[in-house]
């Protein structure tokens, strides 16, 4: 890496990291119920909401009523979106005069949303109005997101609780993450993009002749609101198809600067909080720890390649499929970050990166997006390989392995490994399947071990919920709409269903003091063997595929070849 | 049961019939209780069928066959580990069952007995026993007192005494009656006993997964579905690849890709995990614990909090003395003189550590007194005092040793005086935990004695090593709790229980469980019994009633209570085997893929001749063939290399988890990672220097 590289990098590091720890433990003071003065002006509402929707604040539940209201909660916001989508041709705020879209992709877009995926087989300037942006989508970024967060609280009420049926309270979870996190946070992040440039209006498209003397059409929209979100609940759905790396979407070197720290933000600050909440904040350092050392190699890799590996011409900068404006360095950041947490969002076209560095991207999301993750889901996927961890070293050391003082059975360890596997097996399957059947080749655009590469990704970044495109793959067919969509909804949800069971296993255990005997889970040995079996676990799944994907395609570059 | 030598693993003999067993356990309906060997089973099944039809087409593939045998070979060295493990037991419950021969039972009418064959004495009934006979049922003795020859269970030839009432009232079937005659109280159905039970829990008949293996199951089990969907989607990406790069023939053949299916499934820990699981009871039975299930083996690991007896666990037997302290007006060889007389006739353990101390202070052992003139005055509840009356000089001499309050009596009875410091001196000696014994000769108290509890000696440096591995021990005493204070000081343990009743150590062990501690205790006596039933770890003595053997969860034949630690060891061990096998089993799967993938994608992407993906070869193997083949044979031969330590557990070490855990992970998991590159190329080198392939 050159010097310049290496410097930004630190600096982001520093800057993510000193924002995220206080962060963290504003989230958990969130998480317990007791506001920080900053937002408590935002009090009344939350009891305005309970008491018109006649929740009960107070009622706590079991696991499995808590996972009923979160999918009574995301089936009502998926109809609504997919009632939206379908016949936004009727709806207002339309100036482009959009028609509904068809069924399948209505239905994936939804599923997408609802997921936390925001996989986008349409293009949003081409086929969506600004209430399906503004009303369906941006709501729904929101929702899905503070969804995922709740979930936080689930495994910490499990850990929490002793000799307890219950778990927590969905709606309150999920009401506090929106009002005293999501919503301010993205009032502020909107309104500096709003200042640097990103685009807020409701104006029809405007017509503009360019240099050359042709017509353009310039798309306008409600952009700085929906972008604030898209990075900050790490959905990643763009106003625009192209992503951030369209201009009204992302215009300045400190937008994208404030765009990939928002990536980041809330995923780790959440680890953080998790440490505070258990009231041993070294549990969470030694897995933000571990998140950290994984994404740094991972990153290295990446940059390596990139700047190594392909070929280059004229100007000695690898620039195919990245914005002028924003560079290799950031364009590599912003891909390795944004497959490692559950983003999506992207700033470059992710099918020119490197071999290498597109095997990164896909490496983030087959290991289920847990370096760092998603908001919410990056921890409690991470959860899922802590406890197989603690499993493992648990019996090396000669004891019945627990986390945090409760016991890890043979009920947790069965469903840790639903929630780590169902996701890789969709991967293995769709890809595997898709790899000799026609209606994943006929959708490809390139050959050879790029074309595999397309049909991996696709999958993987829809199993994982994370949403981003390798591009080139044209995902919008019907079989693939449906096919996709139902990936997304049984990738989120088996690992939600998972981890909300396994925490309310936990919660009705008793407490095992802790010993010299336990195996200490905040220390960096701990750090290490997880990152060891996310590594093994993540490389003995898919090995095989990658070999057949990046790494022969790899090979094939360095001997000058390419697809 | 006699005790065999602990050195060899196994015999000739051991191995023989484990080679028959393996064969026989080939069967569908064993081989499917353990999903990993059985998709290694079925694969060697496909893999046959294919090399049958290879056959009659005369199509015969010399790579395909031996493929297909090193599978057959990884199965029956699975069930060899297995066989082995159970036969050691087999053997044992062999031994057992000779004790069970058929007898005839002496019924007792009340008056007089009558014969009954052993096999239909109901509970509740009444035999009789004398000299001779075997004791046909357990039971409990009701009349009588007699030695019994335990051996055949224990292996401990010297008898026992059984006696009615009290804590040794217990017999178990088998044993034979040496002298006297006793009436017992048949306490167990035929089929129900204790040795029944003890044969059935060696058999293994009864053994059912524990909890942590049944977890672990499950992960291997996930494991397997994992790479079989790889291996599959495998068959998907290089159909594919073929296509793109022009490819004309494929490696990814059935055997081929079973191959590499059996090679990435943790076949290791999968075939050797029930042999760990019995050989854990087996390591228990080599140090004569028998325990009920592998279920208590396994909770043994996770002990936090170890109830101790003081009497014979912590402290020798008996007190002893250690000390002479004179009074003022006399001195110390005077004392010891005294003691030694009051003594040297006194055959109880604290007579003679008195003698033992007087002479190896001042040589007193030759000191001369008549024999046939002296009396001695024995030890009585009443009198509180023992000692010599002797004729000394010409005179009447009377010496004396016991309890200050009687010695005092006696003295002032005698018409003697009592020195002020001699109460001193006796409470300095009962503050410091010790029994202060006082010493008289006529009309003078000559001194006191310091009789004191001895710990063991090794036994502080096992509470610290317990302390490291985060087990606190606890010390249950009925002493007085400044004694027990003591005590527990000099011995190191953490915690004690002073004065204890049966109601206050019950209430201690649900205290620490209410703590979420797990609680492991010795125990023999019948009031231990619902203590022993409370615990999570309850080990009775051999030597207890049947009470106590039926609520414990083990049973020391030896009946040596210091064995607790060993069991949790054993524990710790039997998990850490568990683990360290399945870590070293997945670590070898990143050598395997290097292995094989490499081979497997030859002919994809081919440029100039070289495949591109041939860089990944990074072991330089032979051929494709080789490489394959190579993977295949280690994957099957670690398995014989590991049975030993299957067998016998990782090394257990004293240490805080976090150092357990390091170096466990440097030797399974890195070593896991280095080894099968190294064996894979060895194997290579050989099977392609001798033309195999």
């Amino acid at each position: 890496m050159q010097t310049e590289t290496i410097f930004y990098n630190i600096f982001f590091f520093i800057v993510l990291f000193s924002l995220g720890y206080p962060f963290g433990l504003f989230m958990a003071r969130v998480f317990e119920g007791d506001i920080p003065k900053r937002v408590s002006w935002i009090k009344p509402l939350e009891k305005i909401i309970y008491g018109f929707s006649g929740i009960n604040a107070e009622a706590k539940y079991s696991a499995s009523t808590y996972l009923l209201h979160l999918l009574i909660y995301n089936a009502f916001g998926f109809l609504l979106l997919f009632l939206i989508l379908l016949f936004q041709g009727h709806l207002p705020l339309n100036p482009q005069g959009f028609a509904g879209l068809d069924l399948p992709l209505a239905f994936n877009t939804a599923i997408s949303f609802t997921t936390n995926t925001n996989w986008q087989a349409y293009s949003g300037e081409v086929s969506l109005s600004y209430f399906s942006q503004m009303v369906g989508l941006t709501t729904q970024n929101f929702l899905s997101a503070s969804t995922g967060l709740a979930i936080i609280m689930v495994i910490v009420n499990g850990l929490r609780n002793k000799l307890d049926k219950t778990i927590g309270n969905f709606w309150v979870d999920m009401v506090r993450m929106n009002l005293y996190v999501l919503l301010p946070l993205s009032f502020i992040l909107a309104l500096i993009l709003v200042g640097q440039g990103v685009i807020q209006n409701l104006a029809p498209y405007v017509k503009a002749v360019t240099l050359e003397g042709v017509d353009q059409l310039l798309p306008m929209g409600p952009a700085a609101s929906q972008v604030a979100i898209k990075q900050l609940g790490t959905n990643g759905g763009g106003f625009f198809g192209v992503n951030s790396a369209h201009p009204f979407e992302n215009p300045t070197p400190f937008s994208n600067f404030l765009q990939l720290l928002s990536i980041l933000l809330i995923p780790v600050a959440q680890v953080f909080a998790f440490g505070k909440l258990m009231k041993d904040e070294k549990q969470g350092f030694s897995i933000v720890a571990a998140m950290a050392v994984l994404f740094t190699a991972l990153l290295v890799v990446s940059h390596w390649s990139e700047v190594s590996t392909i070929p280059t011409w004229a100007n000695g900068v690898p620039m195919e499929g990245k914005e002028q404006r924003i560079g290799v360095n950031e364009s590599v950041l912003w891909s390795v970050a944004t497959t490692a947490a559950s983003n999506g969002s992207v700033n470059s076209m992710h099918s020119s990166l490197s071999p290498l560095a597109g095997l990164v991207a896909l490496f983030n999301m087959m290991t289920g997006e847990v370096i760092f993750g998603g908001a919410g889901a990056g921890f409690y996927g991470m959860f899922l390989y802590v406890i197989l961890t603690v499993f493992i070293a648990g019996l090396m050391v000669g004891r019945s392995p627990e986390y945090l003082g409760k016991k890890i059975e043979a009920y947790e360890i069965k469903l840790a490994i639903i929630g780590i596997l169902v996701p890789s097996a969709l991967v293995l399957l769709g890809a595997g399947l898709g790899a000799v059947s026609s209606w994943a080749l006929t959708s490809t655009s390139h050959k050879g071990p790029h074309g595999l590469s397309e049909i991996l990704y696709t999958f993987a970044s829809t199993a994982g919920n994370n949403g981003s495109a390798f591009g080139g793959f044209n995902a919008n067919t019907p079989l693939l709409n449906v096919l996709l969509g139902v990936t997304m909804l049984i990738g989120r949800f088996v690992v939600i269903y998972a981890v909300v069971m396994i925490s309310g296993s936990l919660a009705q255990k008793k407490y095992t003091p802790i010993t010299a005997g336990t195996f200490p889970t905040n220390t960096y040995i701990f750090s290490v063997l997880l990152i060891g079996v996310v590594l093994i676990v993540g490389a003995l799944t898919f090995f095989p595929a990658l070999t057949l994907g990046p790494i022969a395609e790899h090979f094939l570059l360095l001997k000058g070849h390419t697809f | 049961m006699t005790q065999t030598s602990k050195k060899k693993l196994f015999t000739n003999k051991d191995v023989l019939t484990g080679i028959l067993n393996s064969f026989r356990k080939l069967s569908p309906r064993d081989q499917i209780r353990n999903p990993v060997m059985f998709i290694v089973f079925l694969g060697a099944i496909i893999t046959t069928g294919i090399v049958t039809t290879e056959v009659l087409s005369s199509k015969f593939s010399s790579f395909n066959f031996q493929i297909c045998i090193w599978l057959w070979i990884t199965l029956l060295l699975a069930n060899f580990a297995e066989a082995i493990a159970e036969g050691k037991g087999k053997a044992q419950a062999e031994s057992l069952k000779n004790v069970k021969k058929e007898t005839t039972a002496k019924l007792w009418t009340g008056k007089t007995h009558s014969p009954v064959p052993a096999a239909y004495l109901k509970k509740g009934e009444l035999v009789v026993c004398e000299a001779g006979d075997v004791i046909p049922g357990d039971g409990e003795v009701v009349e009588g007192i007699a030695s019994v020859d335990e051996s055949a269970i224990t292996g401990e030839s010297a008898p026992v005494i059984r006696e009615s009432g009290g804590d040794r009232s217990a017999v178990t079937a088998g044993t034979k009656v040496i002298s006297d005659r006793i009436i017992i109280r048949i306490t167990a159905a035929q089929g129900e006993s204790y040795i029944d039970k003890l044969i059935s829990m060696v058999e293994g008949a009864s053994r059912q997964p524990t909890p942590n293996e049944i977890a672990l199951s499950i992960l291997l089990v996930a494991l397997t579905a994992v790479f079989v969907l790889a291996v599959g989607s495998l068959k998907g990406f290089m159909q594919y690849s073929e296509v793109q790069s022009g490819a004309e023939t494929s490696l990814a053949t059935i055997p081929v890709l079973i191959a590499l299916l059996v090679c990435l499934i943790p076949t290791t820990i999968g075939g050797l995990l029930s042999a760990i699981g019995i050989s854990g009871m087996e390591r228990l039975l080599q140090k004569n614990v028998i325990a009920k299930s592998g279920r208590a083996v396994e909770a043994a690991g996770d002990v936090d909090v170890l109830l101790l007896d003081k009497t014979g666990t912590i402290t020798l037997g008996n007190r002893q003395a250690s000390e002479f302290i004179p009074a003022p007006y006399a001195n110390a060889e005077e004392v010891a003189r005294a003691a030694f007389l009051a003594s040297v006739r006194d055959e109880t353990p604290e007579g003679r550590s008195i003698v033992k101390l007087a002479d190896s202070s001042f040589k007193l052992r030759n000191i001369e007194f008549k024999d046939h003139s002296s009396r001695f005055i024995a030890f009585s509840a009443e009198t509180r005092m023992s000692g010599l009356d002797l004729e000394e000089n010409g005179a009447n001499s009377s010496y004396r040793k016991g309890a200050p309050d009687s010695v005092i009596k006696w003295v002032l009875s005698n018409g003697g005086e009592v020195h002020p410091t001699t109460k001193n001196s006796v409470e300095k000696i009962a503050k410091s935990g010790g029994t202060p014994l006082l010493v008289a000769h006529n009309t003078r108290i000559l001194g006191v004695i310091h009789l004191k509890d001895i710990v063991k000696s090794g036994i502080k440096e096992r509470f610290q090593e317990l302390r490291r591995m985060g087990i606190k021990t606890v010390m249950i005493t009925g002493d007085n709790p400044l004694t027990a204070a003591a005590i527990a000081a000099e011995a190191g343990v953490d915690d004690f229980l002073a004065e204890a009743t049966p109601e206050s150590k019950m209430s201690k062990i649900r205290e620490e469980q209410k703590a979420g501690r797990m609680v492991a205790m010795v125990g023999d006596g019948t009031n231990d019994a619902p203590a022993l039933a409370q615990a999570d770890v309850g080990v009775a003595m051999n030597t207890g009633t049947q009470a106590a053997r039926e609520a414990a969860n083990m049973v020391d034949l030896d009946s040596n209570p210091t064995k607790l630690i060993e069991v949790v060891e054993t524990g710790k061990q039997l998990l850490m085997t568990r683990g360290a096998l399945t870590t070293f089993s997945i670590a070898n799967d990143v050598a395997k893929y290097f292995a094989i993938l490499p081979a497997l994608f030859t002919g994809l992407y081919v440029l100039n001749g070289t495949p591109i993906l041939g860089s990944l070869d990074i072991m330089g193997l032979d051929s494709p063939q080789s490489a394959i083949l190579s993977a295949v044979i280690f994957n099957a031969l670690i398995i014989a290399f590991l049975i030993p330590l299957a067998l016998r557990g990782v090394a257990y070490q004293a240490l805080p988890a976090k150092d357990i855990l390091r170096k466990n992970l440097l030797i399974y998991g890195v070593g896991g990672v280095i080894v099968p590159f190294v064996g894979i190329k060895i194997i290579d080198l050989i099977i392609s220097g001798i033309g195999l392939v």
